[in-house]
């Protein structure tokens, strides 16, 4: 059997290792995406530094410290699920990916309730309640949004990805041998944890 | 070429991966724990070196780059210092302007 499908995949063109060269190339253009934020947070945080910390103080870091621990499991198990892949543990690859899918869930499910609590609060792009602060404080608030929404997409980005390989994991279309697909879904999902692991101390951490 | 293939087949255990989970959450501990101590200046410095120090373990372990080739890592390491070349050279023209 598996000396069969090693002969099979002799004929059919296979090259994991472009495959994940052009992952990491797609990667350093999300770098490029996310990096344009960072240098205006940067620039702006220079130039209203005293206003930054004040509007920090209003973001609960009870919700921003729990869900760096989701993500930061999430990223776990969806690294042992490529391991159990590889060891040839389908089940246990499956669920270790379904949990990862969960807890990215659980990621959004904070962030609906941290957001909807700034909503209730008048604390939105373009209200009345912002409108009137100093200008330093707007824009931070304008940068938490940008960025904490840009990377709330791609959870969700990252989910629909996720579903997609349980589903070619448990139709065998990846196996022990031919996981590449699922190697660079946890590229992805990983590179939204690094992005989280900044934002995490420069929106919530400034007391 | 043979060399290339060898690290191909290197499989991180599941007991490594749960030892830098431990490690992260660690260090998320720790930078949540020392924003609350007045820092001033220091703080931004300290809170990114930690951001840094999770960063580099994600991706040399979660992400596999310790044991891959080395283009991987010049690519990376080139992408990374274009970016802090240019937050610095920014920063520079904020603050002094």
């Amino acid at each position: 059997m598996n000396n069969h499908s090693e002969n099979f995949e002799e004929h059919v063109h296979r090259d994991d290792f472009g495959a994940k060269m052009g992952m990491w190339l797609f990667l350093f253009t999300e770098l490029l995406l996310f990096g344009g934020l960072f240098l205006l947070y940067m620039a702006y945080r220079l130039q209203y530094s005293h206003e930054f910390h004040i509007a920090a103080r209003e973001l609960n870091i009870g919700i921003g410290t729990f869900n760096t621990i989701i993500l930061l499991t999430s990223s776990m198990t969806m690294a042992l699920s490529i391991t159990a892949m590889r060891l040839e543990r389908k089940t246990l690859s499956l669920f270790l990916l379904a949990s990862t899918i969960l807890l990215a869930f659980g990621f959004l499910v904070n962030k609906f309730f941290e957001w909807s609590a700034k909503f209730g609060h008048g604390l939105y792009p373009g209200s009345d309640v912002l409108l009137d602060k100093p200008r330093g404080e707007y824009l931070f608030y304008g940068m938490y949004y940008a960025m904490t929404g840009l990377h709330a997409i791609h959870v969700i980005v990252g989910m629909i990805i996720l579903t997609f390989m349980f589903v070619f994991i448990s139709r065998n279309s990846i196996t022990s041998t031919n996981y590449i697909k699922l190697e660079n879904s946890g590229l992805y999902w990983h590179l939204v944890d690094l992005i989280w692991i900044f934002l995490f101390p420069l929106f919530y951490l400034m007391r | 070429m043979t060399n290339e293939h060898s690290e191909k087949e290197h499989i991180i255990g599941y007991g490594t991966y749960v030892l830098i989970w431990l490690v992260l959450i660690g260090l998320t501990v720790t930078t949540v724990s020392i924003s609350g101590i007045n820092l001033g200046n220091i703080a931004l410095a300290v809170a990114l070196l930690i951001a840094a120090l999770k960063s580099a373990f994600v991706i040399n372990i979660f992400m596999h780059i310790k044991f891959e080739d080395k283009i991987f890592k010049v690519f990376i390491a080139v992408a990374l210092m274009t970016l802090l070349s240019v937050f610095v050279l920014t920063a520079f023209d904020v603050f002094f302007r």
